[in-house]
């Protein structure tokens, strides 16, 4: 019989306030097993005050090889950063 | 594009600094050598439970109780991290176990050495993890960021496993003169072992020059080595123990330890399965993975059986 666990995909919030971030993976045989093992796996120390667990099959990844269809139209942009703007160094608040 | 320039960009990358993740081109050679390393490293992290293992329902008191397994059970997290990370790199769990568990694969040589006394627990943490240590700081720097993120937390647990370790010998060097004779009994066993955790001389280390300028390495065998022997003569001091070396000696000149000789044909011989405690160590993995088949069958029927009941509800 095939005992291959699925693998999930490990997020875990640090503190109220932050977002979740990925740490790491881990395998189990469903959501309740990969949230326990993530528990024991990667809150030892008080890392976190929640876990979200994704079977990795579920995550859908942009591939390295677009980055620069993805990414490179932001570069020329440089008037969505606030430093573009010549102001007179008297204005305050802005 | 052509292998060349790949090959050319994937190493102007390194050269700046810029991580490598999972789904980015790589060399073959660079994959192979990183699973190689990487799952040598988890290996060696479950393995390396067994000797302390050993002590845990003989621990002195439950103070020194709790921090054992505490101990272990970061050892089985940090072997889990680690598989984890070589995981992306596209190998799976159960091939990783299987190479383990029919000897294919290599773990560090020092956890096929007995831990005859309690000193040794001591020892362990000081002298064994402080190699650990020295070997895996400059890891967190490594190219590829799967494991470098996995040694940050590896790194960070790490330095309560030396402490609790210091703290053993440092109490035994208090103790009577059994448990003096007793540290410095478990100091001699363990010091020249735990110098071989290293690796080979330089000199006969023939992949350390590729893992150097594929930023794998960052220090070379005896650089490391040479910074632990550095450390160790100073606690020791401390300890108020010898270290079993006679030609250990400051060198103006170097501003360095000098050290003796390392027998090579000995750790050679570990390495090759004949150490004390080689064939004990994989029978002992081979038995806990046999016995818990049952376990990990039941639980993915269990897994089957509430998600038919999830369906019907």
């Amino acid at each position: 019989m095939n005992t291959n666990w699925p693998l999930w995909e490990v997020f875990i919030r640090s503190k109220q306030g932050l977002s979740h971030k990925h740490v790491g993976s881990l395998h189990a045989t469903d959501e309740k097993m990969a949230i326990e093992n993530a528990r024991d796996v990667y809150t030892r120390r008080n890392e976190g005050i929640s876990i979200w667990v994704v079977e990795s099959k579920h995550v859908v990844a942009s591939n390295p090889e677009d980055s620069e269809s993805l990414y490179d139209p932001a570069n020329d942009k440089v008037y969505r950063h606030p430093t573009f703007y010549d102001l007179p160094d008297g204005v305050k608040h802005i | 594009m052509a292998e060349h320039t790949l090959e050319e960009r994937f190493q102007a990358k390194i050269d700046a600094e810029i991580k490598i993740e999972p789904k980015d081109w790589m060399p073959d050679a660079y994959r192979k050598t990183l699973i190689r390393q990487i799952s040598q490293h988890a290996h060696s992290e479950i393995v390396g439970m067994l000797p302390e293992g050993n002590w845990v329902t003989r621990a002195p008191s439950l103070r020194r109780k709790v921090a054992l397994l505490a101990k272990v059970q970061d050892e089985a997290g940090h072997g889990l991290y680690l598989y984890s990370a070589c995981e992306t790199l596209g190998i799976d769990r159960d091939t990783l176990y299987e190479q383990l568990h029919s000897g294919k694969a290599k773990y560090s040589s020092i956890f096929n050495y007995p831990t005859l006394t309690w000193a040794d627990i001591g020892a362990i943490g000081w002298l064994v993890d402080g190699a650990a240590i020295m070997n895996q700081v400059p890891l967190c720097r490594c190219s590829y960021g799967p494991y470098a993120r996995a040694m940050v937390r590896v790194c960070k647990e790490e330095s309560f496993h030396q402490r609790q370790g210091f703290e053993i010998l440092l109490t035994l060097s208090k103790g009577t003169e059994g448990q003096q004779r007793m540290l410095q009994n478990a100091v001699d066993r363990w010091w020249w072992p735990s110098m071989m955790m290293f690796g080979p001389p330089d000199a006969d280390s023939p992949n350390t020059q590729q893992s150097m300028k594929w930023k794998i390495k960052r220090f070379t065998n005896d650089e490391l080595r040479q910074k632990f022997v550095d450390v160790c003569v100073d606690q020791a001091k401390v300890l108020n123990v010898t270290l079993p070396d006679p030609d250990l000696k400051w060198n103006e000149e170097r501003g360095h330890y000098d050290f003796g000789e390392i027998d090579w044909e000995e750790f050679w011989n570990v390495v090759k399965g004949n150490g004390p405690c080689n064939k004990e160590r994989l029978e002992a993995r081979n038995k806990a993975w046999d016995d818990g088949a049952w376990v990990r069958e039941a639980a993915v029927v269990h897994a089957e059986k509430r998600r038919a009941k999830k369906k019907i509800a």
